[in-house]
């Protein structure tokens, strides 16, 4: 840990321009990782620049949805009765992350941007491709019961912890950007990238681009969040299922799908999407779906015993949990 | 037979003396030792550990650190003082370029702040020549390792290895056997307070501020490794933020804060571990392999018992933990045997950790009783009760008492047990599969020998004095509470002080013993003031008295007992594991106080809970690194884990073990626990888990 200034600029403008100056720079939320990351010793930003009071903390209604300004906190977005009321799988994701302390400081700009928990990456003494380019993946043949079974990549198998990520990217969520060069929006899918050959490379923001506000859609259908984990509570997800399945007459009109802890991004699940579009909301059909997403999945061993056990497991936990957004049969 | 004080303020459930100052935040612990008159600025000591878990230091650059403003010294083993003994491997901090284990201390770095020294920690640079590639290295615990080996005694003076009768034979002939491998895994410590020390020298005299377990354990061992008098040191703790044996005896830190006092005199220097840093310093719970061999007649009566334990130790000191001890207490059979091996690994020095010995030590036998009853179609209750000796089996001495039937069958009332079908895996309710299970309890009553105590006159008030610790366990309390029966005064008139090596010599709060040791010094100060000077003692009167001998203990077995019921809940779709209901029911003497007894039964169901479902360091056999070295990674029971959590006791009239009637109720509560609830997740799905923790992935199957 070295000695850093810390900054709060007046405007966004001014953050994004301070960040964008200094390739040390790093924008700061609610702290609740970066600032573990600084006392870990795996992040040495010369540079803080505190953007929780200057980019919104409002969240407003926008056509068919909200717009989440990205200093509105974690808390404040569960407890928000618009994100009750339509969003529940996002609040239900939330209420599901971390503890109510650390929900208090989280912001919506920090949490999908918080890094993986792989504890390899957070010993510096550890070979890491995603924290040192080129050093290696200790992870592999390590201890992998949190790691990836979709999408990894030989140079890193980490996994996204976040739960409100996995909400997100069910949803028809936007991400609105503030750049050197001006703002953009990006779909929340197209966030998160996989590791491939260059895992220090989270997402396809660059240095210096700020999330200014989330932008969500009310979607048609039934919600559910169903998180399995090592405790019952305060630990990050072994599997994570975020899904909303619109269901008219016993057919699936449209499903919105995605799975935590299984991957590098939050993981939007396509497949099993296509699966059930048109078809019948049924145990059969789920379980198809289900089938279909993982068909790729690949475990990783590791002395801990590995993780192929998440695959059966991601299986069932999807199967579950569209059961869940499906009306029970009054037999 | 002892003589029993008549219990006044005895069993009564007063609140906590230290309560409201901790509440209020305004206890002092040792990190925020106010800086004394006279010394000057505080310094702050940060730690560089080792990257390797076996070597030589090759090159240890300081220049960048010792470059940074406010760096005050940097001691490596090149320069930090030469310790007078280096005997204890464990301790000789900084004194030669090995390496014995990942974690280990390289070098400490002390400056003005607390960022500068952990900034300048991170510009020391340190080179290795690693003695093993990743595979060479000895990490890794496995029962078909070839360099196991018997060491001479096992923790607290046991015999290493027992046989009685002819336990092969017994296999031979029994019409039942069972045979079977029950592994617990590395564990680790976790107080809220980490291990912290102040520390200041004044040229002449050293005084630690420390979080310990005992004050003047600490003060001898730092005058061994120091090569100082013991008047030279003085030890202070008034208040310790959870220790669990993980402070029972000094570690590193200690010495490292000592050193770096010695380094910087006239400073007050801080040093407390990191989270981190506590998984390599601070001890941990040896992994256990045991291999269990049940004999039995058919109607359950026990032909044979045998318990044969592998675990580690590190090459850095031995350590080895007392697993199959219990074994040779609980269950009559004629033939039985228990045995202890060991592989010294590149591992970091494993220690006391709450009830060590009988805690994992419970949990193979605990199992195998609940898979024979399974196996011979008899209750889990009734099996226990049909093994129950008359005498203890081993050594043929009687029990001074013994309640297990009575806990067994009280704690079965309580839970509901009678209505219990046996079969596994048919009961489900709203997705979870449900069931339960039962093990025993047992903690030996240990009571040390050396211990004394002062009462005085003061004003119209008693004081006691002993150098006693006090961990949150409610020692500050009740011993006020025994002292004042032992006076036959109001006990809001008694003060007990405590903590500090100006008192008189106290034993470590270890092993359950502090109430039973301390109290027991304190009655005999007591009757000797009373002697002395009568019902109308004037200010100042005052007589010392040490722990008194208890022939007793000769003659006498002395062990708490109890029985656990576990309703565990498996999720149908998802293997999860909790469990709703936990029922303890004890038999551990008289109890001084129900309010701290209760807080200490419940804080060890809880640990055992922990140990059942959660708790397990990931040791990493390619670096010997534990690589979930942290409280997100290393998980321990959440509230949202803990249900409905009950402990209860049985009124046990126990004429043999101490004045107070005591037995001591800091560990029992997590012996047995962690079996009663993989037996429970049997009974709910028919999978049977044998190595903890019992994870969703081990049920799923
Ligand atoms: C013990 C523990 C348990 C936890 N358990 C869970 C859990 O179960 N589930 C879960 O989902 N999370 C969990 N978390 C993680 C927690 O949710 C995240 O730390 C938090 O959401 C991060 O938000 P923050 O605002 O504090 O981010 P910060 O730590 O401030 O920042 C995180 C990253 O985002 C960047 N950043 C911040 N704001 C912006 C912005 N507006 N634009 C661009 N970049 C930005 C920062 O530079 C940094 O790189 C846990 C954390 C801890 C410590
Ligand atoms: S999995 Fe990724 S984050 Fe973890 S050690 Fe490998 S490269 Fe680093």
């Amino acid at each position: 840990m070295r000695p850093f200034a810390y900054d709060r600029p007046d405007t966004a403008a001014a953050a994004v321009a301070a960040v964008a100056d200094r390739p040390d720079a790093a924008f700061l939320g609610g702290g609740t990782n970066l600032v573990d990351h600084l006392r870990l010793g795996i992040a040495d930003p010369g540079l803080l620049v505190d953007v929780t009071s200057l980019t919104s903390t409002e969240i407003v209604d926008i056509d068919g949805g909200l717009r989440i300004g990205a200093g509105v906190t974690n808390a404040d977005l569960a407890a928000d009765p618009r994100v009750r009321a339509r969003l529940p799988v996002l609040a239900a994701a939330l209420l599901s992350g971390a503890s109510g302390q650390l929900r208090n400081m989280a912001t919506t700009g920090g949490n999908p941007l918080q890094r993986t928990r792989c504890p390899y990456f957070q010993d510096p003494a550890s070979a890491c491709n995603k924290r040192v380019p080129g050093s290696g993946c200790a992870a592999i043949g390590g201890a992998t019961r949190n790691h990836a079974i979709l999408g990894a990549s030989e140079h890193c198998i980490a996994t996204h912890p976040s739960d409100m990520a996995v909400a997100l990217a069910a949803l028809d969520t936007q991400v609105r950007i503030l750049g050197p060069d001006g703002g953009r929006t990006l779909a929340f899918t197209d966030l998160h990238r996989l590791p491939g050959d260059t895992p220090e490379q989270d997402t396809e923001l660059a240095h210096g681009e700020l999330i200014t506000a989330i932008d969500v859609s009310y979607p048609r259908g039934r919600h559910a969040y169903r998180k399995v984990r090592d405790r019952a509570s305060y630990a990050f997800a072994l599997v994570s299922v975020a899904a909303v399945l619109d269901v008219v007459d016993g057919t699936v009109l449209d499903a919105r799908i995605a799975l935590g802890g299984v991957a590098h991004t939050p993981w939007r699940a396509v497949r099993a999407e296509d699966t059930l579009r048109g078809g019948p909301a049924t145990e059969e059909a789920f379980a198809a779906a289900a089938e279909a997403e993982l068909a790729d999945a690949r475990p990783q061993p590791g002395f801990d015993g590995g993780n192929a056990f998440k695959i059966p497991l991601a299986r069932r936990t999807l199967t579950a949990t569209l059961r869940q957004t499906t009306p029970r049969e009054t037999a | 037979m002892t003589d029993v004080l008549e219990p006044r303020a005895i069993g009564r459930d007063l609140l906590r003396r230290d309560g409201g100052l901790k509440v209020r935040g305004t206890a002092v612990y040792a990190d925020e030792t106010p800086v004394p008159e006279g010394a000057g600025p505080p310094a702050y000591c940060r730690v560089v550990t080792s990257t390797v878990a076996r070597g030589r230091i090759v090159d240890l650059d300081t220049t960048a650190a010792e470059a940074l403003d406010g760096v005050q010294r940097v001691l490596t083993h090149a320069t930090a003082e030469h310790l007078a003994s280096t005997e204890d491997r464990e301790l000789a901090v900084l004194q030669d370029a090995e390496v014995g284990f990942r974690g280990q201390i390289v070098a400490a770095v002390l400056a003005d702040s607390d960022e500068i020294a952990r900034e300048a920690a991170g510009l020391v640079e340190v080179r290795y020549a690693a003695e093993a590639t990743n595979a060479e290295l000895r990490a890794e615990l496995r029962a078909d390792r070839t360099d196991l080996y018997t060491p001479e005694k096992v923790n607290a003076g046991h015999e290493t290895d027992t046989a009685t009768g002819n336990m092969d034979d017994a296999l031979a002939l029994a019409p039942v056997t069972l045979e079977r491998t029950y592994r617990t895994p590395m564990q680790h410590n976790n107080p809220m307070e980490p291990h912290a020390t102040s520390a200041l020298w004044t040229g002449t005299h050293l005084t630690l501020w420390d979080s310990t377990q005992s004050v003047h354990r600490v003060r001898d061992t730092v005058v061994q490794v120091f090569g100082l008098a013991p008047e030279q040191v003085r030890v202070v703790c008034p208040y310790v933020g959870g220790g669990f044996g993980s402070k029972g005896t000094p570690h590193a830190n200690v010495v490292t804060a000592a050193l770096a006092a010695r380094a910087l005199p006239g400073r007050l220097v801080r040093f407390a571990l990191t989270r981190q840093e506590m998984f390599a310093l601070a001890g941990h719970r040896t992994p256990t392999i045991q291999r269990l061999q049940l004999a039995a007649e058919r109607d359950g009566t026990l032909r044979g018992i045998a318990i044969d334990v592998v675990e580690q130790t590190s090459k850095v000191k031995e350590f080895a933990e007392q697993t199959g001890v219990p074994t040779r207490t609980m269950y009559a059979a004629p033939n039985r045997r228990t045995t202890h091996r060991l592989a010294a690994l590149d591992v970091p020095v494993p220690s006391w950790m709450r009830a060590p010995g009988e805690c994992p030590g419970m949990f193979g036998p605990e199992v195998a009783l609940d898979e024979l009853a399974v196996e011979l179609g008899i209750d889990p209750v009734e099996l226990r009760i049909r093994n129950e000796p008359e005498v203890d089996p081993e050594t043929g001495r009687p029990f001074s008492s013994r309640n297990l039937v009575a806990c067994l069958r009280a704690g079965a009332e309580r839970f509901g047990w009678a209505d219990r079908d046996p079969e596994p895996g048919t009961r489900r309710v709203d997705g979870w599969w449900v069931g339960t299970g039962v093990a025993a309890s047992v903690y030996p009553t240990i009571r040390m020998t050396k211990s004394t105590a002062t009462v005085r006159r003061e004003g119209d008030r008693y004081v006691g004095r002993i150098g006693a610790a006090d961990l949150g366990t409610g020692a500050y309390t009740v011993l006020p509470q025994i002292l004042a029966d032992a006076l036959g005064v109001d006990e809001a008139r008694v003060d007990v002080l405590l903590g500090d090596t100006d008192l008189p010599e106290a034993s470590v709060a270890g092993g359950s013993s502090g109430t039973t040791t301390w109290g027991s010094a304190l009655v005999e100060a007591a009757r000797e003031f009373r002697d002395e000077f009568g019902d109308d003692p004037r200010e100042g009167d005052e007589a010392a008295a040490d722990v008194p001998p208890n022939p007793a203990e000769q003659e006498y077995v002395m062990s708490a007992f109890g029985a656990q019921f576990a309703e565990v809940r498996v999720h149908a779709d998802t293997g999860e594991v909790r469990v709703p209901r936990l029922y303890g029911v004890f038999a551990c003497g008289r109890i001084v106080n129900p309010r701290t007894a209760r807080s200490q039964l419940l804080g060890g169901m809880t640990m055992g809970l922990g140990m059942a479902l959660h708790e397990q360091s990931l040791l990493d056999p390619r670096t010997g690194a534990v690589v979930n070295h942290d409280l997100a990674e290393y998980h321990v029971p959440a509230n949202a884990d803990v249900a409905d959590l009950q402990a209860h006791w049985l009124d046990e009239d126990d004429p043999y073990v101490n004045p107070m009637g005591s037995k001591g109720v800091g560990e029992i509560g997590i012996v047995g626990t962690a079996a009663a609830v993989a037996n429970a997740a049997w009974h709910a799905t028919g999978v049977r888990v044998r190595d903890l923790p019992i994870t969703l992935d081990k049920v799923l199957g």
